[in-house]
């Protein structure tokens, strides 16, 4: 599904290279975790994948479902089926929760060649997810991510994942800044989606997200390529012996 | 006397001779007419030079203009505001063949060209004498003009709950239209004042009484010829007033808006979207005087601007000793589409009392590209996420007028303009 192969990575600004030949493949139905220490490169590259400016791709390549996407602008990816959780969502003073999303569930549709949802089915559609995960419909009558909790903002971003439904999902530290329920709550509406034709790519600092969301594969990020990668043990291994352990051993 | 004072005089001789002495008016109009041409000629006109017009060259809006021709032909129909004006003015005329306008419940309507030729108070105590206070700080010669020359407008009384009078004017081929407006709105009265249309000079002077309410929502969509307005406005306790304009594009617009809170707990707001691109320049300036304790001012104005196109704002609130626990606000911004574009802010603050609470602010940018990849990246298209924030962007100001319809008759202009935008 997803097949990012040698991808290498800079800074426009400043000539600084981030991603060194990175190389990894989510097949569908399957969640794979990366792991990795501060400014090893994870938010790098799934900002890289979603389109986000100020990055200049050196090499390789990143395919989804066959077809390049770091091509393609940020919104032709998202109608491709990529969502990115953001690690810090976005504050938009004056435009409205559910007209944003109702935008970019047409806009998609649009971009498939699929019909406009109807305003009742949207919002039938939106009514039952937010009760999943739940987020008062009050709150997405607010503009977006405005005057939400952390934890409010990361349920958001789930609730457009679930909204959207989108084949690749890339979680970036979605665990950051929430308490144990809101983490749990965050993790069980991750779970619903997990699927078959869907896959997960979950990018987080602590093991302790991976409790929650049982990952298929893990991988260690350092320097700008994978470095490791093994079962779901592998996280534990991060918990107990830290990063600097598991890169002497790789070195 | 000066090179330059030698300057505005011949200037301001240049625009008075140009444009008819008013004829056949009462003793107290006449009086009013001729002392505005002896202050027109010792102020002179406004140069470049004047550092109240440092950011915008008067020159086009001071040139000598003669009056524009009565029998000018059929003007475009109105669709401002979704419905037929109440009063229609053609080159400085009105025209009753398009609109009457009519009393109705809480209001009694004249026009400017009748009340100057009778004995009426309350244009007696309007016509002229607003416009005079508003020149202390500041000269505002084009106003002085106005005064010296207008042919017509609409003279509104409201006395009780007036509902909404629309006022479309418009200026057909070269010269001058020079409209005069005189409205009071009576102790605990309220007034909707809706303003679409193009004049080269109008005035508006308003005074609303205590407890009164007067809102006013103006639209100026691509004015064509350099257009100068004022409003001035005395506010008795207890009063309010909102003044609102939306201005697409438009070769050249000055609009200033002056006003004195001269009662306690009176509230005056000023708000203005600006939307322009092209080389469209448009100009709001803002005087505000508090002169009364315990009274509100708010000043918010919102700029989208593209191509060439220049939005400046001058923004002054003037606090006298007496008034004590006054708040002022005021905020400008500006979003910049491109390189090219400008907004030049001027926010200044005179404060002579010691127990007050005033503010402003001032930002110009580009979208936040934040925002943006926030959008498109769930698949929202660049120019709809474009729309979307600017209209999010315009809104603040939008939000200023108390009426949600009149409030959302102004967001389908900004996506109209958003829409047409070359």
């Amino acid at each position: 599904m997803l097949k990012i192969e040698n991808l290498s990575v800079k800074l426009e600004e400043e000539d600084k290279q981030i991603l060194n030949g990175l190389t990894l493949e989510v097949p569908a139905g399957k969640v794979h975790a990366i792991m990795g220490p501060n400014g090893s490169g994870k938010s790098t590259l799934s900002y890289v994948l979603a389109g986000r400016d100020g990055y200049e791709v050196t090499g390789g390549s990143a395919t989804l479902n066959g077809e390049d996407v770091l091509d393609i602008d940020p919104e032709e990816r998202a109608a491709s089926g990529l969502f990115l959780a953001f690690q810090y969502p976005v504050e938009i003073p004056g435009v409205g929760n559910m007209t944003f999303l109702r935008t970019a569930v047409n806009s998609q549709r649009k971009a498939r060649g699929e019909d406009e949802i109807s305003a009742p089915d949207f919002l039938k559609l939106v009514r039952s997810k937010a009760k999943d995960l739940n987020i008062d419909m009050d709150m997405l009558k607010r503009p977006v991510n405005v005057g939400f909790s952390g934890g409010e903002k990361k349920r958001n971003e789930i609730l457009q994942m679930a909204v959207l439904e989108p084949s690749m999902c890339i979680l970036d530290e979605t665990d950051s800044g929430l308490d144990v329920d809101a983490m749990k709550l965050v993790a069980d509406g991750v779970n619903a989606l997990r699927a078959e034709d869907r896959g997960f790519l979950v990018i987080t600092h602590y093991q302790r997200l991976l409790d929650h969301i049982k990952p298929d594969v893990v991988h260690i990020l350092a320097n700008g390529r994978i470095v490791e990668t093994g079962g779901p043990d592998l996280a534990m291994k991060v918990e107990t012996e830290g990063y600097a352990d598991i890169l002497k051993d790789v070195a | 006397m000066s090179a330059l004072a030698d300057q505005k005089r011949l200037a301001a001789e240049a625009m008075l001779s140009a444009l008819p002495v008013p004829m056949e008016e009462a003793a107290w109009a006449h009086d009013v007419r001729a002392k505005a041409r002896a202050r027109l000629l010792d102020q002179g006109a406004p140069v470049r030079r004047d550092e109240y017009w440092k950011y915008t060259d008067p020159s086009k809006l001071s040139a000598p203009l003669a009056l524009a021709g009565a029998a000018a032909g059929q003007p475009m129909s109105s669709e401002a505001f979704g419905g037929r004006p109440d009063a229609w003015f053609v080159n400085g005329r009105l025209r009753a063949d398009l609109a009457t306008p009519s009393a109705a419940d809480g209001v009694a309507i004249s026009t400017f060209a009748e009340v100057v030729k009778q004995d009426i108070s309350i244009a007696r105590e309007i016509f002229g004498v607003l416009e005079v206070a508003g020149q202390e700080k500041v000269m505002r010669p084009l106003a002085i003009l106005n005064t010296a020359t207008a042919t017509d407008g609409l003279v509104i009384q409201a006395h009780g709950n007036a509902g909404r009078i629309h006022l479309h004017s418009d200026q057909i081929g070269d010269g001058a239209s020079i409209l005069r407006h005189l409205i009071r709105v009576e102790a605990g009265a309220e007034l909707t004042l809706l303003e679409s249309g193009s004049c080269s000079n109008a005035v508006m002077e308003v005074d609303v009484a205590e407890g009164g309410a007067f809102h006013h929502i103006r639209l100026q969509i691509g004015t064509r010829t350099p257009s100068a307005s004022h409003i001035f406005a005395r506010l008795h306790a207890s009063s309010q007033f909102k003044t609102f304009t939306l201005s697409a594009d438009g070769d050249l617009t000055r609009n200033e808006v002056v006003f004195d809170l001269v009662g306690e707990e009176a509230s005056g707001h000023v708000a203005g979207a600006v939307l322009a691109q092209a080389k469209s320049h448009i100009d709001n300036t803002v005087f505000v005087t508090h002169s009364a304790a315990h009274c509100e001012s708010r000043q918010v104005f919102k700029s989208v601007l593209a191509g060439q196109a220049k939005s400046v704002f001058q923004g002054k609130i003037f606090v006298r000793n007496s008034a004590q626990k006054t708040d002022g606000y005021q905020i400008s911004q500006s979003v910049l589409l491109n390189e090219g574009a400008e907004f030049l802010a001027k926010p200044e603050l005179e404060i002579y009392a010691d127990d007050v609470a005033c503010s402003h602010g001032s930002t110009t940018g580009a979208l936040d590209p934040t925002a943006m990849f926030y959008l498109r990246s769930r698949g929202v298209p660049k120019a709809e996420a474009e729309a979307m924030l600017i209209a999010a962007f315009a809104d603040e100001a939008i939000e200023e007028i108390a009426d949600e319809e009149l409030g959302d008759l102004m967001r389908d202009e900004v996506a109209r303009w958003m829409a047409s935008r070359t």
